[in-house]
């Protein structure tokens, strides 16, 4: 370990690196190669559909590209921000909240957080990869986004802050990850640390770009930015339970026991983020049913309109209710109990950020005047293209995780 | 005794005691008070200007635009004819799947008499423009002379966030122009090139669309906001957008 470093100069980061590539260190990785062919024939068959699904989707991308967004998806004047929007969102959260448990272990030093670090550092940069492949099927001029995001920005503008945060907080999480491989735990740390920071910052950002348009009641107001990071926090710890499972299913390998330890401890913070989020949902429904005509709008569309089935048979049951009692009953211990919790979690969660970006437009701007020129509510479908789209940044999640697990021998390395 | 009230020397408690602004504020709040109750319409019509006005001194201070371009829709003259759809359409080369301005209608089926009114909506140009901040990369802008929200069609990356941000729905994604496209009262097409009005406001057969600078009060627009006779509003006032389209009726 590096322990023996006082202050962070590149010149130590790079003696550092240089003594980890020794011998070992290549054979190691040599070892990767022959991993990687040793795999077991489910294994490839999981692979080639992961693949077969990525390829699909980024055909459905490109031809939505040829078509034109306009005829390929559902969006529409009214409505112009549909599941991409959402599934984008849906990977940033999941990605930020991955950030922010690993650092609990990483960043802070919480023990029962150290054995799933590697996997949820990992696991949080293939999540932001698949979000911006998603927005960059979304936005109509993504090149224009890196040039003028870069000569051209607008400091009051949330999505500037969101895109260049996260575009930094990437680069942190990678060379988190790189450092934790070359065993540089102090470099992984400050790496760590900054990659908090800015996720952090740049996921509120994300739930201010809702909250500071004045014009939309629903989203309008402080709520969203602090609800987006407790969210984050649950949706991190979800994920990692469940993806932690997998991985020693699928491999068939028994739990060490440092990790059922690890997964206790989440899975406790999971429980607790979960009451929490009760807490939010309840009294976002309470003060909105008595809000202005607008939100009251959206608030009933909820609860008994078009989303009342999302709402109560996702977001509350599948996302809050079921999985708390199975949590509470699996004592933190019964793993597969937990793992079927943490996946009702994740299928709830993509929803929630569905119906938080949909149920926002659905009321028109005209609302209050009251005019007859739009219905009451409006509505949307995703379309082909968009659900491709959709799948595609979750394939590229699902390969990302497989082959992780086996170039990176199960991230098993966390012997700090 | 220390306590004892000295009743020799207190101040007279009388009107020539009261300090002058106390007595003046006093004296509003009393008309203020009469007012209402004298007749609400009055007092509603003055707060009205109070948030419609936008040369108050303290707007002209921080929107000193010149010319300050800005739209009153005189509300009941239209018929819902749709000419200056058609104009903006034609003059600014308006996708058909989109539109710059476009003409509500609302159904009153209570009312007697008249139960219908057509209400023309457009860009606001909003002194305090949502859409403006919004934006991550500047695309869309406040011109610094003469108030108009542009279009700085290169910039545009599509995200989109303008159109959500709008308060008015007046912003539209162009495949054509590659960016988001808005009415800019006929900048480009018809004011630089050194006529007066817009496309809309010169189509319209029934002067619903008067169109002018709100920074001359020689102009039409400064006439037909700066009088208390009628009724003038702004839409949607509650977001903040502080808009430069007034309405009136008559």
């Amino acid at each position: 370990m590096a322990n023996g470093y006082k202050t962070l100069r590149a010149s130590t980061v790079v003696t550092g690196v240089a003594k980890s590539l020794d011998a070992s260190f290549f054979a190691e990785w040599a070892s990767v190669v022959r991993d990687l062919l040793s795999g077991s024939k489910s294994f490839y068959l999981m692979i080639l559909l992961g693949a077969a699904i990525v390829y699909f989707a980024a055909m459905g991308g490109l031809d939505a590209m040829r078509m034109g967004y306009r005829h390929a998806y559902a969006v529409t004047r009214e409505i112009p921000w549909g599941i991409l929007i959402s599934t984008y969102i849906f990977f940033v959260v999941t990605s930020t909240g991955l950030c922010i448990v690993s650092s609990i272990g990483h960043v802070f030093g919480v023990k029962n957080f150290m054995p799933i670090a590697s996997r949820a550092v990992f696991l949080s940069i293939v999540t932001i990869m698949a979000g911006f492949t998603v927005i960059f099927f979304e936005i109509e001029n993504p090149f224009r986004m890196a040039i003028y995001n870069l000569i051209s920005p607008n400091l009051t503008s949330n999505i500037w802050w969101m895109g260049t945060l996260y575009g930094a907080y990437m680069v942190f999480m990678i060379v988190e990850f790189v450092m934790l491989l070359l065993k540089q735990h102090r470099f992984a740390m400050y790496a760590g640390l900054l990659g908090l920071v800015s996720g952090i910052v740049a996921h509120s950002n994300l739930g201010a770009i809702f909250a500071m348009l004045h014009g939309r009641e629903y989203w309008y107001g402080p709520y969203l930015p602090v609800y987006f990071i407790a969210s984050a926090i649950m949706s991190g710890c979800a994920t990692i339970i469940l993806f932690t499972w997998v991985a020693y299913k699928a491999s068939n390998r028994e739990m060490e026991e440092p990790m059922k330890k690890s997964m206790e401890a989440i899975g406790k913070l999971c429980t607790m983020m979960i009451a929490v989020l009760m807490f939010f949902t309840s009294w976002k429904l309470i003060t909105g049913s008595v809000a202005g005509g607008g939100k009251v709008e959206a608030i009933r569309a909820m609860m008994a309109g078009p989303y009342a089935m999302n709402f109560w048979v996702f977001e509350v049951g599948m996302g809050m209710v079921i999985p708390f009692g199975l949590f509470l009953m699996s004592k933190w211990k019964d793993m597969k109990m937990m793992a079927v919790a943490t996946f009702m979690m994740m299928v709830a969660i993509f929803i929630m950020r569905y119906d938080l970006v949909l149920i926002g437009q659905i009321v028109p701007s005209w609302h209050e005047l009251g005019v007859s020129d739009y219905p009451q509510l409006l509505s949307y479908t995703p379309s082909l293209h968009e659900f491709a789209v959709v799948l595609g940044g979750m394939g590229m999640v699902a390969i990302s995780f497989m082959l992780g697990e086996k170039v990176f021998k199960g991230h098993k390395s966390e012997d700090h | 005794m220390k306590n004892k009230i000295d009743l020799d020397n207190l101040r007279k408690e009388n009107l020539e005691s009261l300090p002058d602004m106390e007595r003046r504020s006093f004296l509003k709040m009393g008309l203020l008070v009469t007012g209402v109750f004298a007749g609400g319409s009055m007092l509603s019509v003055i707060s009205n200007i109070d948030k419609v006005f936008a040369s108050k001194a303290e707007m002209k201070e921080k929107y000193p635009y010149k010319p300050h371009y800005s739209m009153v829709i005189r509300q009941d003259r239209c018929i819902d004819c749709e000419r200056c759809i058609e104009a903006c359409s034609k003059t600014n080369n308006v996708a058909e799947y989109g539109y710059r301005t476009n003409i509500l209608e609302k159904v009153t089926p209570d009312a007697i008499g008249q139960k219908r009114e057509f209400i023309a909506v457009l860009c606001n140009q909003c002194n305090n423009a949502p859409c403006v901040r919004a934006c991550p990369t500047k695309a869309t802008y406040k011109d610094q002379t003469n108030g108009i929200v542009m279009m700085a069609q290169e910039k545009c990356i599509g995200c989109k966030v303008c159109v959500l941000a709008c308060p008015y729905n007046a912003r539209y994604f162009n495949e054509e122009k590659h960016a988001i496209d808005k009415c800019n009262f006929c900048y480009d097409s018809r004011l630089s090139k050194g006529y007066e009005r817009t496309a809309c406001s010169e189509a319209c057969p029934a002067g619903v669309r008067v169109f002018g600078d709100l920074s001359n009060p020689d102009s039409d627009v400064y006439k037909l906001v700066h009088q208390i006779q009628r009724p003038v509003w702004v839409l949607r006032e509650e977001s903040g957008a502080k808009p430069n389209v007034f309405y009136t009726k008559g």
